[in-house]
């Protein structure tokens, strides 16, 4: 019997919308307030979902506990309290929500093993969110 | 088609235990949840029919019915009920999340006039939830 969990996790991050290869003008022009050079945060609201057959034995999709712990280990650490612009993955790409949403849906993608990763839904603000299910599930 | 979902909470008390397991396994899998007094949640539902309008009525599913169905089927059951002692279910199947989506889903099933169950989601917490499609 297949199941879908989700897991809802917050996180809180600063960054600042700056293409390197575009003009100071056209910069503002993309990315309006964004692009205020000292950058601004937000309290972001991840959620996760996995899916898998239920556990006779459990009852579970996975255990709770261990997906916990490979969030808070992988994920978490990562970005909580961090200023996006700083981490490498961030380099030479611009921390919008969405890039944020593909790199944690690889994260979990690699590392996570015991349950299928369906998606990865990432709010930005309690007025935006953004969805990743992978390069290969159109939905 | 159209997709209609309605919500329900109830409150109950469970906690997980596999007989099969012993003491020191159960502590390990199910870590406090296996604390034998029990703990509760209140739980959420929401269960999404699908169906087309009724051209006459202007509804896929009568809400009415619906809120019925669930009450009678579910809330009557589950809510502030020791999941493990008193819901059939679970005498011999352990309440997890998971467990109480299909649980759900099998006593909705049948029971809804004209539409189709597409979804049951069960909120144990609002950072917890289970999505349910059906058998496959």
């Amino acid at each position: 019997m297949k199941a879908h969990l989700s897991r809802r996790y917050l996180f809180s991050a600063s960054h600042r919308l700056d293409n390197a290869a575009m003009s100071a003008q056209e910069n503002r022009d993309t990315y309006g307030k964004c692009n205020n050079p000292y950058g601004h945060g937000h309290n972001y609201t991840l959620e996760v979902t996995v899916s898998g057959q239920v556990d006779g034995k459990t009852g579970m999709v996975c255990n709770l506990a261990e997906f916990d712990t490979f969030m808070e280990r992988e994920v978490l650490t990562r970005y909580d309290k961090e200023n996006l612009n700083t981490l490498k993955e961030f380099t030479e790409q611009v921390p919008t929500t969405e890039n944020l949403c593909v790199q944690i849906y690889e994260i979990v993608h690699r590392g996570f093993t015991h349950a299928h990763l369906e998606r990865v839904r990432l709010e930005e603000t309690m007025m935006n969110s953004f969805e990743y299910t992978g390069e290969n599930t159109p939905k | 088609m159209l997709y209609l979902t309605r919500k329900a909470e109830f409150a109950a008390s469970h906690y997980y235990h596999n007989p099969d397991f012993t003491p020191e396994e159960n502590r390990r899998i199910f870590g406090k949840c296996n604390n034998p007094n029990g703990h509760g949640h209140n739980y959420m539902l929401e269960v999404t029919v699908k169906g087309e309008v009724d051209p006459r009525s202007g509804f896929v599913v009568d809400l009415k019915q619906l809120k019925e169905v669930m009450h009678r089927e579910v809330l009557d059951a589950m809510d502030h009920r020791f999941l493990n002692k008193e819901v059939p279910e679970f005498l011999h199947s352990i309440p997890t999340t998971e467990n109480i989506a299909i649980a759900v889903w099998r006593r909705l099933q049948g029971k809804l006039q004209k539409a189709q169950l597409h979804k049951v989601r069960v909120y144990e917490t609002p950072d917890l939830f289970v999505d349910f499609y059906g058998e496959e």
